[in-house]
């Protein structure tokens, strides 16, 4: 009677090992959803002309393979005011997610930020807002001053705060949050 | 009575009686744990039907025993568990002997660091009091080990509290929760142990790997936690417990009840919630460190003199908040974090807890039942079940904002056979087989690459362990173990990392499937591990004792050093394991002399740990990612050693004033490259002095200083890290460690006796009296926060 107790952890487990050993259905591969793979920064400039396109593509997220950048269709023109505009693409998916819509319905608790390097001679301006007036920096207008080289980066966070000083301006100081995006680029004016 | 009857049907094995039969056998009958003397314990000899006593001192005295004969002595006590004894005489012998007590541990207190020998014997054992325990009851497990000698914490907040023993932590500690070995994805740093404190009776620890009936791998040592003994008879009784704090601005409500028959049937039920908001720091709050804890457990049994069967579940829920401001993505938002003195996000007190936060569920169910067979022994088979569903929620996007990003589940087998002897009193013998089955199953639908891979993990051990009595004052003890573990795992590899590691080269036969920027691999790997011990104990000059103990672990990498692959976002950092790793071997000498006294007792214990293929994690490089720049942290082998020593004392200058001392050294070096190893805890050392008075209301009143030293060895793994806001490079510290700190801790409780059986505690604490900020090397939320600051604690507790 009591040894009867013994044999039913042994059949449990015996019942489990049978259950579980023929299982051979393989794990199906993650839909990254929230990657970022490729930020294009689009500059039109005012009144026509060729589009200055900067572009960077990292296909593996955070894996070891470096992130390539590249500027199409030449330097910028010394005087000249461009329209701009960020598009930021989920490449891995088919076709591919745009990332962008997903930034602006949560336009609050985004906002780019535009660093101008040392010698770089433009200035930036956002051009749309969120409901609270606040800048995203999806759009903006970039005028390239004088002829100049020097590094501008794009970066995107994620939870500023907005309302801490200088922040609604451009000025990343005091925005804390955490960057979901950030590229430099060496950027000439001609 | 039952026993009376059964020793009575022993005398029907009589033996005839003849040679010279006028020896006698003296001595006492003591208590196995502590010493003590029981007197009105009954001796009867199988063999003669004689019946004896023992005296209020405990002695007995058998005569006309005869020579050469083997006497079984049947020894009775009414609160302890009765136990056959056998004796060869040859002249005159003198023989203590030792009963397990049984009823009186419903109201015992253990002293501090006071030795218990039970898993192990040429190892000094520690065991947290069920005071302390109480005291902890709105912390962590790990806050009430931490008291203990040796012990220290790796912490990521105030709600992960991860115990480190003798400098190691995570899988190189074996956690044992009423008999099973705990399966709760216990490699990861902030993984916290899942047991509720409050469920605890007696906490164990065991500084080594020579308990070898729990596991193989337990390079740093054992935590034994395990429910207090339900006495052989009709009996209600429990205990309320509610605590207040001040800081967290929340409590714990517990209580237990437990019904016992003489008939030998018993069940207890167990259970407490705790709720806390928004810990402080001295100076700030520490945003979004909230938790809440759902506890609940059942026991039913029945222990019958040579049988009994036992059926434990435990349910056990935790949400825990981690630091908003620890959350950040890459380098440069690091450096950001790291030049503020106090954390870049401060909000207004909340008992809401946002994200990043941990959801954990661990449900552990078993089932277990022993036989006892007349000059055999006892056999016990175990069968257990646990599940653990890990849910880790970070700062999202879009759709995914309310999605956990991971989502891991554990289910664990467990089959333990083990055989413990009974026959010979100086030879005591246990062995065992575990059969155990495991399934991790990562959750794709978090949107977020596996950190953990899918995985079936088969495992078989075998162990042999006995001790050999040489006399009253040598004991010898040895020991071994084989564990074999097959990993049967599926991952998705990125091909950059797939190619990058040679592994298209090393592995082409794994691959099951190519997806391009993914390769999904079916690695199987197979380990074979042995581990033994071999130990003495010598007592000299009744209260001194000496343990010698030498042990062999080895450890089977676990998924994380085998498999990680990519950002693991508490950290900031890329994490990336190896699957070629082999097992860890790790050799622990430890030597303990004690002092067991009423008025200086002490215990100093030095160790040595030699490590060959020791798995540590190091930063190798920058990473270039999309969202900046990513520290990459590669594990690798080596060969590391732990050197270290463990001191306690205790001074009683008057009856009702003592005074407790602890220090704790260790030093942890990577031989092989020369350095210190990473998270070594520093120096520190805890000096009490206390004062009781037990005709008064039981008052006890404490307090007690804690001194943690900087540590001032520590690897440089710091970096430089452009940032392209001011256009500079800046150094990223991780290493340097924090500065010294002393801290003050107050304890009081007094006793208020409500009716004859019930009895109501009330206990005030506070712990950082001082308000000191400081930081924790151990604790990983240091880089961006202050420790906590004070804390009023009020505690209620009605036993009944």
């Amino acid at each position: 009677m009591k040894k009867s107790i013994f044999l039913i952890p042994l059949l449990i487990l015996a019942l489990i090992f049978t259950g579980c050993s023929d299982d051979d259905t393989t794990p199906e591969p993650v839909n990254e959803e929230e990657l970022i793979t490729t930020m294009t920064v689009t500059l039109s400039p005012v009144g026509g002309g060729t589009d200055v396109v900067l572009k960077t593509v990292d296909m593996d997220g955070d894996g070891g393979e470096d992130p390539v950048v590249t500027i199409s269709g030449g330097n910028l023109t010394a005087g000249t005011t461009y329209d701009g505009t960020i598009e930021l693409l989920n490449e891995t998916e088919t076709p591919a997610e745009d990332i962008t819509e997903e930034v602006e319905e949560e336009a609050d608790e985004h906002q780019f930020f535009y660093i101008i390097g040392t010698g770089l001679n433009v200035t930036t301006n956002y051009e749309d807002e969120d409901g609270d007036g606040n800048p995203i920096g999806v759009e903006f207008t970039l005028v390239a001053n004088a002829a100049s080289s020097g590094d501008l980066t794009f970066t995107l966070r994620h939870e500023p705060n907005k309302s801490a000083a200088g922040v609604a301006t451009g000025d990343i100081t005091n925005a804390g949050g955490e960057t979901d995006i950030t590229e430099t680029f060496s950027i000439t004016i001609e | 009575m039952r026993n009376y009857a059964f020793a009575i049907m022993l005398v029907c094995s009589n033996l005839a009686v003849s040679q010279n039969c006028k020896h006698t056998l003296s001595g006492k009958v003591l208590d196995l744990h502590d010493g003590s003397i029981l007197s009105g314990a009954t001796l009867v000899v199988a063999e003669t039907e004689s019946i004896s006593q023992t005296s209020i001192d405990g002695d007995y005295t058998i005569l006309g025993l005869c020579e050469n004969i083997t006497y079984s002595i049947r020894i009775l006590h009414s609160s302890c568990e009765t136990k056959t004894f056998y004796v060869k005489i040859s002249e005159d012998t003198q023989r203590d002997f030792k009963l397990e007590h049984h009823l009186e541990e419903l109201n015992e207190i253990i002293l501090e660091g006071k030795a218990y020998e039970n898993n192990t014997n040429t190892t000094l054992e520690n065991n947290v009091s069920k005071e302390t325990l109480e005291r902890y009851s709105t912390g962590a497990l790990g806050d009430a080990l931490n008291s203990l000698s040796g012990v220290s914490s790796l912490n990521k907040g105030n709600g992960i509290v991860k115990p480190i023993v003798n400098g190691l932590h995570s899988s190189r500690i074996i956690m044992v929760n009423n008999g099973v070995r705990m399966q709760d994805q216990e490699w990861g740093a902030e993984h916290a142990p899942n047991i509720d404190i409050n469920s605890v009776g007696r906490l164990t620890l065991v500084k080594s790997a020579s308990a070898l009936q729990y596991g193989g791998d337990a390079m740093g040592g054992v935590i034994i936690a395990e429910a207090l003994k339900v006495p052989v008879k009709d009996s209600l009784y429990g205990k309320t417990m509610a605590s207040l704090t001040s800081n967290g601005r929340g409590g714990v409500l517990t209580s237990e009840l437990t019904k016992s028959h003489s008939n030998g049937w018993y069940g207890t039920v167990q259970g407490s919630i705790k709720r806390f908001g928004d810990f402080e720091a001295a100076d700030y709050i520490l945003s979004n460190t909230g938790l809440i804890e759902q506890n609940v457990s059942l026991r039913l049994g029945l222990n019958k003199f040579n049988y009994g069967i036992e059926g434990y579940f435990s349910f056990f829920s935790s949400k825990i908040g981690i630091l908003r401001a620890s959350h950040l993505h890459g380098a440069a938002d690091q450096v950001r974090a790291f030049e503020s003195n106090t954390p870049l996000i401060i909000n207004d007190f909340t008992y809401n807890i946002g994200a990043p936060r941990q959801n954990v569920k661990h449900q552990l169910a078993r089932i277990k039942g022993f036989k006892t067979f007349e000059n055999f022994g006892t056999l016990s088979l175990q069968y257990d079940y646990q599940q653990n569903n890990r849910l880790e929620f970070d700062i999202r996007r879009g759709d995914d904002r309310d999605k956990a990003a991971m989502d891991l589940e554990l289910n664990t087998h467990t089959l333990l056979l083990d055989y413990e002897n009974d026959f010979e009193h100086k030879l005591d013998l246990k062995s065992g087989l575990m059969a155990r089955y495991q399934n991790n199953f990562a959750n794709p639908n978090t949107g977020v690459r596996r950190l953990i891979p899918d995985y079936d993990k088969y495992e078989l051990g075998i162990y042999l362990l006995g001790n050999y009595a040489l006399n009253d004052r040598w004991l010898l003890e040895a020991g071994a173990r084989f564990d074999y573990t097959h990993l049967d795992v599926y991952k998705f590899y990125r091909t950059s990392f797939w190619e990058d590691r040679n592994y298209d080269v090393l592995y082409p036969n794994i691959v099951v499937e190519d997806l391009g920027t993914q390769v999904l691999a079916n690695p199987n790997l197979k380990f074979h591990n042995a581990s033994a011990t071999a130990g003495l104990k010598y007592t000299f000059k009744d209260n001194y004792k000496l343990f010698l103990n030498y042990a062999l672990a080895s450890r089977t990498p676990n998924p994380s050093e085998l498999f990680s692959e990519g950002l693991h976002h508490s950290g900031a950092r890329i994490e990336l394991g190896d699957l070629s790793f082999n097992s860890e071997v790790g050799h622990k000498v430890s030597a303990t002399i004690q002092r067991d006294h009423d008025t200086f007792s002490f215990s100093i214990n030095p160790y040595v740990n030699t490590i060959s293929d020791f798995i540590i994690i190091e930063p190798t490089k920058i990473l270039e990612t999309i969202r900046g720049n990513f520290q990459v942290w590669e594990y690798r082998q080596t060969n590391a050693q732990l050197l270290g020593v463990d001191i306690d004392a205790a001074y009683k200058f008057t009856d009702k004033l003592n005074f407790t001392h602890q220090l704790s050294i260790v030093k942890g070096y990577d031989r092989s490259r020369n350095l210190p190893l990473i998270s070594m805890p520093p120096v520190s050392t805890k000096n009490e002095i206390s004062f009781e008075h037990p005709k008064f209301h039981n008052l006890k009143l404490a307090l007690q200083s804690e001194y943690v030293f900087a540590q001032n060895e520590y690897p440089d793994n710091n970096f430089k890290v452009y940032v392209p806001e001011t256009e500079t490079t800046e150094l990223l510290d991780i290493s340097s460690t924090p500065s010294a700190y002393h801290l003050l801790n107050f304890n009081s409780s007094i006793d208020f006796e409500i009716t004859k059986t019930s009895l109501l505690t009330v206990g005030l604490g506070i712990t950082n009296i001082l308000k000191t900020s400081y930081r924790n090397y151990l604790n990983l939320q240091r880089f961006y926060a202050d420790d906590l600051g004070r804390n009023f604690l009020l505690n209620l507790k009605f036993k009944y």
